[in-house]
């Protein structure tokens, strides 16, 4: 910001309000996330404390030995349950990367006739609310043949209209001269795309690895109804078993501490990448 | 290059496909997947609203049947419309502002990564971790954070119950939601704002304007349009799906489906009871309002200013 105002005291309060504000707001945000972790860490003792405290005052493992050891004696040990969230996540996040940049890059580059009609369509599809497709998504997926495997989890999320529309955008804004220089040098399609593409799109694509890992990590709806064999089952469906599930002594300290693990990867993965997540949003936005 | 296919002659098949064949095959990985997975759904929807099937039986056509019982005789229906309604015209717009005014601050101030990454992290967690933490907070006895806090404070004798009271249950998933909320549209807007030419500003103090909020309303709005109408896209679709955090806070059916929405009435009808029919109604109505509502924010945001 460049202008430097009058500062008068009526601006000086209004500021102070503002801030006031932020800060009143920043804790509405982190609060819960403090408590979820400072939960995750407290004894079985604090844990039952009455009245409930908000900080954990001896922090301990405990409660992450109880998850990873205790329920290994069940059928499905829970870390089974990381390792299919990371597994499934990882091939949607690579096939997201490459079907959206390719298609995109397409799209702007060589714009084969239709592509304005297919870029109408994917903007409408930001208007869907993913559950009015998930029916009809059903019926396609079973009359295919795909209803238990994985495959049913993972392709509909490659087809975000979300991820190719920020990438679209994003590619529209790079210049044509490396393109066209290579091009010149005879240099083949898939070459350009691998080699002088993809490099100029770094921020996008890392962008688009944080969006496709943060919905297909936290994706309760499509394992819920997918994924009928238990030791394929994702941490949402396990953590929403454990909370919901039989009581027992250990609960609540286990919910904790399984929710605490569920919730990091995605802050992890954001905090990393946030400096070319920034870079990539400037180019958001639909032109009206 | 384009007018060229406008005299397009079958004769020229093959130059054209040596044109464009690199484009197709690039673009088809997406493409199919997108027609197969959001297009052919849409249309598959809106017919299978016009039959009984249920995944059993024959199916078949029974014209409008589905919606007139949806309409006329379905209160739930409309316990869950009403409840969605509510939702979303205070999620919706209180989520959008919020996430702007928090954008438009942080755009001006130090520390504003650190600051970011506060406001989005909720966004990112997910809503089946984070309601373990939003149930402690208003759990429904002497043990949750607020009870005990009136309690002590006086202002209550009995644990209110508010995740077990009809009269609480939408007010509940409404804050969880709100929270949630700042999502994309606040990456966005400070994205948008970063990229606005600094050199206006200069140009407005010269003519006149004299302090920060006639600048956000004169210069700096007008600018970011393309971000404010993607936010709001954004949150009207996300408003109108608001499904697991009303199930995770108050479970499913709710107590006198005080948290139940569309999408729960659609998944209920769906994949509990199999009534593909009815739930495809139910989804190509919630299809239409999300569509209306999308386009009619996109006219008038780009008719102002």
């Amino acid at each position: 910001m460049s202008i430097q105002k009058t500062h008068n005291l009526k601006s000086r309060f209004l500021w102070c309000l503002v801030y006031g504000l932020l800060i009143l707001l920043a804790l509405f945000t982190c609060l819960p996330l403090v408590y979820l972790i400072s939960t995750a860490f407290k004894p079985m003792s604090e844990l039952y404390l009455f009245p409930p405290q908000f900080f954990v005052k001896h922090p301990t493992l405990d409660n992450f030995s109880t998850l990873l050891v205790s329920l290994s004696s069940s059928a499905v040990p829970f870390t089974r349950y990381i390792f299919n969230s990371f597994f499934i996540t990882a091939i949607i996040v690579c096939g997201t990367v490459f079907a959206s940049t390719m298609g995109a890059y397409a799209l702007v580059k060589h714009h084969p006739p239709g592509s304005k009609l297919f870029f109408n369509l994917v903007v409408a599809a930001l208007m869907f609310s993913p559950y009015v497709t998930q029916i009809p998504r059903f019926i396609i997926i079973n009359s295919i043949g795909l209803k238990s495997s994985l495959l049913a989890v993972i392709l509909p999320a490659i087809a975000s209209a979300y991820n190719f529309f920020l990438i679209k955008q994003f590619i529209e804004q790079l210049p044509d001269t490396m393109i066209e220089a290579a091009r010149i040098d005879g240099a083949g399609e898939f070459f350009i795309y691998r080699k002088i593409v993809m490099p100029m799109l770094a921020p996008a694509w890392s962008t688009l690895i944080v969006f496709s890992f943060v919905s297909s990590w936290n994706d309760f709806f499509s394992p819920l109804i997918y994924i009928k064999d238990v030791a394929m089952k994702t941490l949402p469906l396990a953590l929403n078993t454990i909370a919901s599930g039989g009581s027992g002594i250990g609960r609540a300290g286990a919910v904790a501490a399984s929710a605490m693990i569920t919730t990091l990867p995605t802050v992890i993965i954001f905090t990393v990448m946030q400096r070319k997540v920034m870079q990539t949003m400037m180019y958001s936005g639909i032109k009206g | 290059m384009r007018t060229e296919n406008s005299d397009y002659r079958p004769s020229k098949f093959s130059l054209f496909w040596k044109k464009y064949s690199t484009g197709y095959i690039m673009l088809a990985p997406f493409a199919v997947l997108f027609c197969l997975f959001i297009i052919l759904p849409v249309i598959v929807a809106v017919v299978i609203s016009f039959t009984d099937y249920n995944m059993f039986d024959h199916f078949s056509f029974v014209g409008f049947k589905n919606y007139e019982l949806l309409i006329l005789d379905d209160d739930i229906f409309w316990t869950a419309m009403r409840n969605t309604l509510v939702f979303a015209l205070i999620v919706g717009p209180i989520g959008y502002f919020l996430s702007f005014f928090a954008a438009w601050v942080l755009n001006q101030i130090k520390f504003r990564n650190a600051f970011a990454l506060a406001f989005y992290a909720p966004s990112i967690t997910s809503g089946i971790a984070m309601s373990s933490v939003w149930l402690y907070i208003f759990s429904s006895d002497r043990y949750g954070l607020i009870n005990n806090v009136l309690i002590n404070f006086g202002i209550t004798d009995d644990p209110i119950l508010w995740t077990q009271d009809p009269k609480y249950i939408l007010t509940v998933i409404i804050i969880i939601s709100i929270w949630m909320s700042m999502g994309t549209g606040f990456l966005v807007f400070l994205a948008g704002l970063q990229n606005v030419d600094v050199t206006i500003y200069e140009a407005g103090a010269i003519d006149g304007i004299n302090n920060r909020f006639q600048e956000l309303k004169y210069l700096t709005l007008p600018q970011i349009k393309p971000q404010l109408m993607f936010g709001a896209i954004t949150a009207v679709t996300n408003s109108f799906g608001v499904f697991d955090v009303a199930v995770a806070v108050a479970g499913m059916p709710s107590p006198n489906y005080a948290g139940h929405t569309v999408v729960a009435h659609l998944y209920d009808y769906a994949f509990i009871r199999f009534q593909m029919g009815y739930a495809s109604a139910i989804a190509t109505i919630l299809f239409i309002l999300t569509f209306a509502l999308g386009k009619g924010l996109i006219r008038a945001l780009s008719e102002r200013g």
